[in-house]
């Protein structure tokens, strides 16, 4: 093989933090990388939150983000070492020769142009296409990244498509000038499953068909190994295995690549329904003020003492709502909702602190779900203080017990919410439940902002407190994978609707109804070929209606 | 501790400075208040440091009393704004719905009208007294308190631990002052010094007016009234006040700007 396109060697990257009350410091994100990538090939880099991988994958265009400095090592890109390039240079790389796809297109898309104007722009600034050209370009590659309407669809401004296919929109705009690398940076992590298949299969098939190398960055090892030739697993900074696609899903020799590929293995036995329900939503109808149009329309779950019911569905299915009507955010405007064997008052203001207590709620953001100016000791104490008047030594006494329950201790009393990981701010999340006693737990996504790993400590740490506390879980949830490792009743919604309720080995063994099968089989498998086969088997149905 | 900068260190010492002039005023001041030692318009001299004034009472010991009453009056009226201000705007933003439209609709009102004129009708209806003053400054300046404190509570009002915290069944109080307060803290603090420095300027500009503090007690703004005809003669006995008002307001500002810098850095904090 002649020189690569892009060759790595000793990469350092480093910054300089300024923690509060501490004098600032250098740090290291990048220890030493080194690799390889061909033309036309596709390098995947993977690892959890704060591994260094976007910012590995942002030096191959020499540009580190947010005070993030390039400290040593070399990159080369066709040939030359572009860490040595001046100011001058670096911008006839970049846009030009290497181009980026970022995780959100709404967030980098200008929402007052035009997307065909914003798609050609750096292809027509680097004078490497005509205007006229450039837009031949766009709309050949939103053909083959499967747009509907390719001729038109760049006229329309970016609000006016879906997320999906703005993503697509995005990946054309890197595309268009020609580029010989394209970095991918979480493409696919903001869309529901349902959209991802089919921007995943955009994106393989036009880096096929452009033979452009590229850069795929994201934290799901099952979606890099539908669209990388190689792996790269990163975690602190290094390098921890480094091969190709098939040794690192079949044959992982290190033991953190074996943790990420059987990630999601958790033993839980699922119980059967057992009447009378804890909580029951009975007929529930509602609308946010102001919209006539049901956010949702006649649900009709229950959820068993001490079980767990996962709330299924993708972003805008209602499943958020159903738990604002059950907390008493949202009065619904038909139906009632009934906790063990009474009625709960529709708005919260107006509930008995008994019945406020009884119902605990989790939240996705740990961040934001705890006040940053209290110390863990506050805010875990501040239930117990409220609903049994604990206080002093008793109350810490107890939130020590809540905190060796969350596997955490008492050294984190007096902490803020700034100085803990992410995993440890969802534990303190849960032990703030916990205080309350709780009988019902509704849990809003609350591993889908976690790395793979934390996430799986988090689901074991919810299924012991369950067997201890005997606390029921409504669980709502994106993820597939996390709703069959902990489920015991499963609800899939769709636009306002349950479309499939019942018992979990029910619930997920066919006959499906469209939706669910679309769904289910929407989830990445962690094998190679796994997209051939999904897109295969769906447009062999659709050929066969 | 992280380093304080030089320019709020200055901030710090001479602010600091002229509050405990402030305080220690009858300790310090050569002579009384209103008491005539001297002939018109002295020039200065060993016994009346910066001179005489227009009655010939001690300049130097005029503007340290002088000092202390502006800054007295300054110091509680800006107490006073930012505790129905911010107190107003808390609420309004935790309760919401009319209450919210009612009061920041007054509020518009209220701040449709020039401050000044206002406070000039409002001080030539009443019996202008040290309280009254006070009062009306407080009140006037704590609708700009109201709509800082207000956007800023209506930001942190939506975030998730404040909804964790109605969940949980608490109080609005709790929620005002134990959740939203402590985050909304750093802005307040920092708008806090501006506030100050514009109370000070107000004061002295309705004492000059001649509706602030009344005669025979000295403020700055007095000062400059009763001394500005001297310089039509070339007397600066009347540069002394608006020198002293300079300085203060120059370093309350570094300080402010310190705490807004501080604040806006920290992770996690508004900005």
């Amino acid at each position: 093989m002649s020189d690569p396109l892009v060759r790595v060697r000793g990469l350092k990257i480093g910054a300089t933090i300024h923690p509060p009350g501490e004098p600032s410091q250098d740090v290291e994100i990048v220890k030493g990388v080194d690799f390889d990538l061909a033309r036309g090939k596709v390098l995947g880099l993977i690892g959890e939150s704060g591994a260094g991988k976007s910012t590995i994958g942002l030096s191959a265009m020499a540009y580190g983000r947010g005070g993030v400095r390039i400290t040593g090592g070399e990159v080369f890109v066709n040939g030359r070492d572009i860490l040595r390039l001046r100011e001058g240079g670096l911008r006839k790389l970049r846009g030009a020769e290497v181009t980026y796809v970022s995780q959100s297109a709404a967030a980098s898309f200008n929402p007052a142009r035009r997307i065909l104007a914003q798609v050609t722009e750096a292809a027509v600034l680097h004078g490497k296409f005509s205007r006229r050209e450039a837009e031949a370009r766009a709309v050949d590659l939103f053909r083959k990244l499967g747009l509907p309407d390719p001729e038109n669809i760049g006229q329309r401004y970016p609000h006016q498509v879906s997320g999906g296919q703005l993503q697509r929109c995005m990946t054309a705009l890197a595309l268009c000038p020609q580029p010989d690398l394209v970095i991918f940076d979480e493409p696919t992590t903001a869309l529901d499953v349902t959209t991802q298949i089919d921007v995943l299969k955009a994106i393989k098939d036009v880096i096929a068909l452009t033979g452009v190398a590229a850069i795929y960055i994201t934290h799901d090892l099952a979606v890099v190994a539908q669209i990388a030739d190689d792996i790269m697993v990163l975690r602190h900074g290094k390098t921890v295995e480094y091969g190709s696609t098939d040794q690192i899903i079949n044959t992982p020799r290190e033991d953190y690549t074996k943790a990420l590929v059987s990630v999601r293995e958790i033993d839980h036995q699922e119980q059967p329904p057992a009447p009378p329900p804890v909580l029951s939503v009975q007929g529930v109808s509602a609308q946010y003020r102001g919209m006539d149009r049901d956010v949702l329309s006649g649900i009709n779950v229950d959820l068993s003492p001490g079980q767990t019911l996962a709330i299924v569905g993708e972003s805008g299915s209602g499943k958020s709502t159903l738990a604002r009507v059950i907390t008493g955010l949202l009065p619904p405007y038909k139906g009632r909702v009934t906790f063990d064997g009474h009625d709960l008052t529709p708005d919260q203001r107006s509930r008995p602190r008994e019945d406020l207590r009884q119902l605990q709620m989790i939240y996705q953001m740990a961040d934001v779900a705890m006040n940053p100016r209290q110390t863990v000791e506050t805010i875990i104490g501040r239930p117990l203080e409220f609903y049994f008047g604990l206080k002093g030594a008793e109350r810490r006494k107890r939130v020590v017990a809540l905190l060796d329950q969350i596997e955490m201790g008492a050294k984190f009393l007096d902490r803020y919410p700034a100085e803990l990981s992410g995993g440890q701010k969802q534990r303190v999340c849960i032990a703030r439940a916990l205080a309350a006693d709780p009988k019902v737990i509704i849990c809003d996504e609350v591993t889908s902002a976690l790395d793979p790993l934390v996430a799986d400590g988090i689901l074991k740490l919810l299924l012991n407190l369950q067997k201890e506390a005997e606390v029921a879980y409504l669980f709502i949830t994106h993820d597939l994978a996390t709703v069959r490792a902990i489920a015991d009743s499963i609800a899939v919604m769709h636009r306002g609707k349950v479309v499939r309720y019942g018992p979990k080995s029910d619930v997920l063994s066919p006959p499906f109804d469209d939706y669910t099968d679309l769904l289910l089989s929407s989830v990445p498998e962690m094998r190679l070929g796994w997209l051939e086969d999904v897109i295969a088997h769906r447009r062999m149905e659709a050929g066969g209606e | 501790m992280r380093r304080i900068p030089l320019s709020a260190l200055i901030g710090l010492f001479i602010t600091a400075l002229f509050f405990l002039t402030a305080i220690f005023a009858p300790l310090i001041a050569p002579y009384g208040v209103a008491e005539v030692v001297g002939g018109v318009w002295d020039p200065p001299s060993a016994e009346h440091l910066l001179g005489t004034d227009n009655i010939g009472r001690d300049l130097l010991s005029r503007m340290i009393y002088g000092g202390r009453t502006t800054i007295f009056v300054a110091t509680a009226a800006t107490a006073i704004s930012f505790i129905t201000g911010a107190f107003l705007g808390l609420s309004a933003a935790v309760i919401g719905g009319w209450f919210d439209q009612l009061l920041s609709r007054f509020v518009d009102v209220v701040m449709a009208i020039p401050t000044l004129i206002f406070a000039l009708v409002v001080l030539s209806v009443m019996p202008v007294t040290m309280p009254v003053l006070i009062v009306v400054m407080g009140l006037l300046d704590s609708t700009r308190v109201y709509r800082l404190s207000r956007s800023v509570a209506v930001d942190i009002e939506v975030m998730d631990y404040v909804e964790a915290a109605r969940l949980r069944g608490e109080g609005r109080f709790w929620i005002m002052f134990r959740e939203i307060l402590p985050n909304a803290l750093s802005p307040l603090v920092a708008e806090m010094g501006l506030r100050f420095i514009f109370a000070v300027l107000f004061v002295s500009t309705l004492s000059f007016l001649g509706l602030g503090v009344q005669p025979p007690d000295a403020d700055w703004g007095g000062i400059v009234k009763e001394n500005k005809d001297g310089i039509v003669y070339g007397i600066g006995a009347a540069l002394w006040p608006a020198i002293a008002i300079a300085a203060l307001a120059i370093s309350v500002n570094l300080v402010a700007d310190w705490v807004l810098n501080r604040t806006t850095s920290l992770k996690g904090g508004r900005g």
